[in-house]
């Protein structure tokens, strides 16, 4: 176990070498540079920036002064929001995001598995139908529909919750951004919650504790439940990676001081360190969470075994 | 007589404090205001400074030498009072002796050179060290041909300001309050570095002063008990919020989140109209919308008529009217009307019947060598965005209809777009605007300069250039205007833009905000408003 761990996380090395190395190409290929403005500058003062920011050396001993400086944890200071650095700006943004993101994320796990397995046991029944067609429903509409809509009912017309910002004390201002942010969450888990469920009670060894006699609810929480929540597992892996480094939409509707926004920014107004910095981040997340489900998965089912 | 009109004036202002005192209004019992503020600003370093989002906030925590009234005109700011040589090279500014730091330091005028120096240091990075140039050595300076201290300013006394200038400059107390010229509390600066514009190390000298800042969501301002004028301060305490998204702050402001918006999503415009007309603000901005013609290139280089025939061939009031429908003005000049101690210059043509108008563009494309059956294709290239892109639409069925131009409309990314328009390659016609640095022609004139860094359009007319030169040194200035107003003459002649609208500035301002006053800068002090009880 030890050494499959040890060598998973090895493996990640080369994988993250090349995302960085084709994240740090890619951004300098596109037009324009982060001092670019409308106005135009002193040519004295462009030659400055671009020395302050070492932007006047050649392209491979940037790169080779980034990877130094990522291998010390410092992802240099921003172009874009000069009296910060990017390693404080994705400090802040991703607590915001973690805050957000991993409550939608629990939110949509319990709601969308009871709402998934409730479906399977009344298959083709009334209920099944209507909470297939509230989950599709919930993929097919986006977010930046749903979201304002919200807005205007709870906090235009009647005023219980705020409409967006993150000052302030108090949760209220987490209701509505997280219940946005989970109900696309909420659908896919649901509906893959329900199909695994049926497949699972189809299965041998639930006809046999049947035939046995064992108490229906014994069956699902404890012998059907473990194996059917594999899919909605490795679902759960990028997921997490992806709605804790926040949402783009939902911080730009809420006014939110997430991570989302800064990649979407930092890409825009070719903030190169930002856009690197986010980058190498979600890079790492995603590679985190993929060895934790991989993990979790050796625990849950006995047919993984690691090594 | 004048006794009588003495004691009238006497009774009257008794009146008037009497009425005063008998509505008096009622104030909300906690003065806390919230404004949206469109983007994150890039920073609260008053130097490094750019873009409106900053310039708002850095309004409120620091104080130049000259400030502005609510209606925009210039009035005393850190300096209570100044002469002017009889050569107008020479500024002597006095200083306000009770004017404090945020810690409770005096303002000295060495804040003030410090400020300037660090200002035009090439050290500092500063993008905006133009609006500095005016100053004597500055643009030397700037280059990094002399020091900073060879600057033309000096410290006289504690308390006494001399700012020498390159030539007579009639906006320059109008620059005095721009952040680029703003006084620093050089202990500070030197203490923090690079983080002394941050919450806890910011020391300013204006009304308010920095307590928090949560980067994407808001800053937070606190009355500074040591500005000179506290007293009259009502508010306690200011939020800026970033409100990048336009329909979510309309939302925050109607829940009763915001008092006041940044902006107004145009979507939205006929609903705020019809449902709270009352808190709708809409005022003449000192900004032109045009498009460029390329003339470096063909088909519009060394083509005065076909860039004329398009100019004509455009029905402004149509576009104002059912596009962009905030009641901007319809533009035909290049420098706005309402700058300060000018007259914006029309063309003729802008006041013919507009069949007539349409007659001379046709005769002008016919003349240009095109036609019917040889129609003229061009590119029409702007930055992607929905309202450039429905003006775009507009122009190119305008330009199809009266005179058969088949348009090609082609969007690009703002940063590639820049790019493209500045290189002046494959550009044809493209979109551009500019919003005034501060309230004079020339911040508008200088950009069609041969040289000029944002004169994509590529004009290179030497008279105009001559113009602009006169103009920089004359003292008299009404001579100057004149100067000014011809050039503007010539560069309508020459027709190497093609004006489309001038700017409003528009934004939600709650009822219960009092004081507020539209001006051309859009320049708004919180120091002066007051929250009125619901």
């Amino acid at each position: 176990m030890l050494r499959y761990a040890f060598k998973r996380l090895l493996g990640a090395i080369p994988t993250l070498l090349v995302l960085i190395t084709l994240a740090f190409f890619m951004i300098r290929v596109a037009p324009g540079g982060p001092f670019d403005t409308e106005k135009s500058l002193p040519p004295e003062i462009e030659a400055n920036l671009n020395a302050a920011y070492h932007l006047d050396e050649p392209l491979i001993q940037q790169y080779g002064r980034y990877m130094l400086s990522i291998l010390q944890g410092d992802f240099g200071p921003s172009f874009q929001y000069k009296d910060f650095s990017v390693n404080e700006l994705i400090g802040s943004g991703f607590s915001v995001s973690l805050t957000i993101g991993g409550s939608a994320l629990l939110l949509a796990l319990l709601v969308g598995s009871t709402l998934g397995i409730i479906a399977a046991l009344r298959q083709n029944q009334a209920t099944d139908y209507t909470v297939m067609t509230i989950a599709m429903t919930g993929i097919s509409i986006p977010n930046f529909v749903i979201a304002p809509l919200l807005i205007l009912l709870f906090a235009v017309t009647l005023g219980w919750l705020p409409a967006g910002g993150w000052d302030g004390d108090g949760i209220s201002k987490l209701i509505l951004p997280v219940v946005s942010l989970s109900l696309p969450y909420i659908a896919y888990i649901s509906r893959l919650m329900r199909s695994s469920m049926i497949e699972t009670l189809r299965s041998n060894y639930i006809r046999t504790a049947r035939a046995k006699g064992v108490a229906e609810h014994v069956i699902i929480l404890r012998h059907a439940l473990k194996p059917a929540f594999m899919p909605v597992l490795s679902f759960l892996g990028p997921a997490a990676a992806a709605i804790i480094t926040g949402s783009v939409v939902i911080e730009k509707i809420f006014g939110i001081p997430g991570l989302g926004r800064y990649f979407v920014q930092g890409a825009l107004n070719r903030d190169y360190t930002l856009v690197m910095g986010v980058v190498v981040f979600y890079g790492i997340l995603i590679i985190v969470f993929n060895f934790l489900v991989d993990l979790l998965y050796g625990a849950l089912d006995p047919k993984v075994r690691y090594d | 007589m004048k006794k009588m009109s003495k004691a009238r004036l006497f009774a009257a202002a008794l009146l008037v404090c009497a009425a005063g005192a008998a509505s008096a209004i009622e104030l909300a019992a906690e003065q806390i205001l919230h404004k949206g503020n469109g983007a994150e600003p890039q920073t609260l370093d008053p130097h490094k400074a750019e873009g409106v989002p900053s310039s708002n906030i850095l309004r409120d925590l620091y104080e130049g030498l000259t400030s502005e009234a609510p209606n925009g005109d210039i009035i005393p700011g850190g300096a209570s009072r100044w002469e002017i040589s009889s050569d107008g090279r020479v500024y002597t500014f006095h200083l306000r002796e009770t004017a404090r730091w945020s810690n409770g330091d005096p303002v000295v005028a060495e804040d003030y050179v410090f400020g300037l120096r660090r200002s035009a240091d090439p050290a500092t990075l500063s993008k905006y060290s133009q609006i500095l140039s005016s100053i004597q050595n500055a643009e030397a300076v700037v280059a990094g041909k002399l020091p900073p201290e060879e600057l033309g300013v000096k410290a006289l006394d504690k308390y006494t300001v001399e700012i020498t200038l390159k030539a007579p400059t009639p906006y320059f107390l109008g620059l005095l309050n721009h952040s680029s010229t703003y006084p620093l509390h050089r202990k500070s600066v030197e203490q923090f570095g690079e983080k002394f514009s941050r919450p806890g190390n910011l020391v300013g000298n204006g009304a308010y002063m920095l307590k928090d800042w949560v980067v994407q969501s808001h800053i937070h301002l606190v009355k500074n008990p040591y500005y000179w004028d506290a007293d009259n301060a009502v508010l306690t305490e200011v939020y800026y919020h970033a409100t990048e998204d336009q329909s979510s702050e309309l939302k925050r402001f109607r829940a009763g989140e915001l008092h006041w918006t940044n902006e107004v999503p145009l979507a939205q415009v006929k609903w705020i109209r019809e449902n709270m007309p009352d808190e709708f603000q809409v005022s003449t901005y000192l900004g032109v919308y045009y498009y460029g013609f390329n003339l470096t290139q063909p088909p519009f280089k060394d083509n005065l008529n076909l860039r004329r025939a398009l100019t004509m061939a455009i029905q402004r009031e149509i576009i104002v009217d059912k596009v962009t429908r905030l009641g901007e003005q319809p533009a035909y000049s290049w420098v706005p009307s309402g700058v300060y101690n000018y007259q914006t210059q029309v063309p003729e043509w802008a006041s013919w019947p507009w069949e007539k108008r349409l007659e001379e563009a046709r005769r002008l494309y016919k003349l240009a060598g095109y036609g019917e059956d040889n129609p003229l294709r061009i590119e029409l290239r702007y930055n992607t965005s929905e309202n450039h892109k429905k003006i775009a639409v507009a122009i190119a069925a305008m330009l199809k209809q009266n005179l058969g131009v088949r348009v090609n409309l082609i969007n690009e990314e703002w940063k590639v777009f820049l790019e493209t328009r500045k290189q002046k390659r494959i550009t044809q016609l493209f979109r551009a605007g500019w919003i005034g640095d501060y309230n004079d022609a020339n911040t508008f004139s200088e950009l069609m300069y041969s040289t000029h860094g944002i004169n994509d359009p590529g004009y290179n007319n030497p008279q105009y250039d001559a113009l602009l030169d006169a103009a920089a040194v004359e003292g008299d200035f009404d001579r100057r205007r004149e100067i000014l107003e011809e050039a503007e003459r010539l560069l309508l002649e020459d027709q190497p833009i093609m004006p489309i609208y001038f700017y409003v500035s528009k934004k939600m301002v709650s009822h219960r905000i009092d004081g507020f006053e539209p001006n051309i800068m859009d320049h708004h002090y919180s120091k002066n408003f007051r929250l009125l009880a619901e």
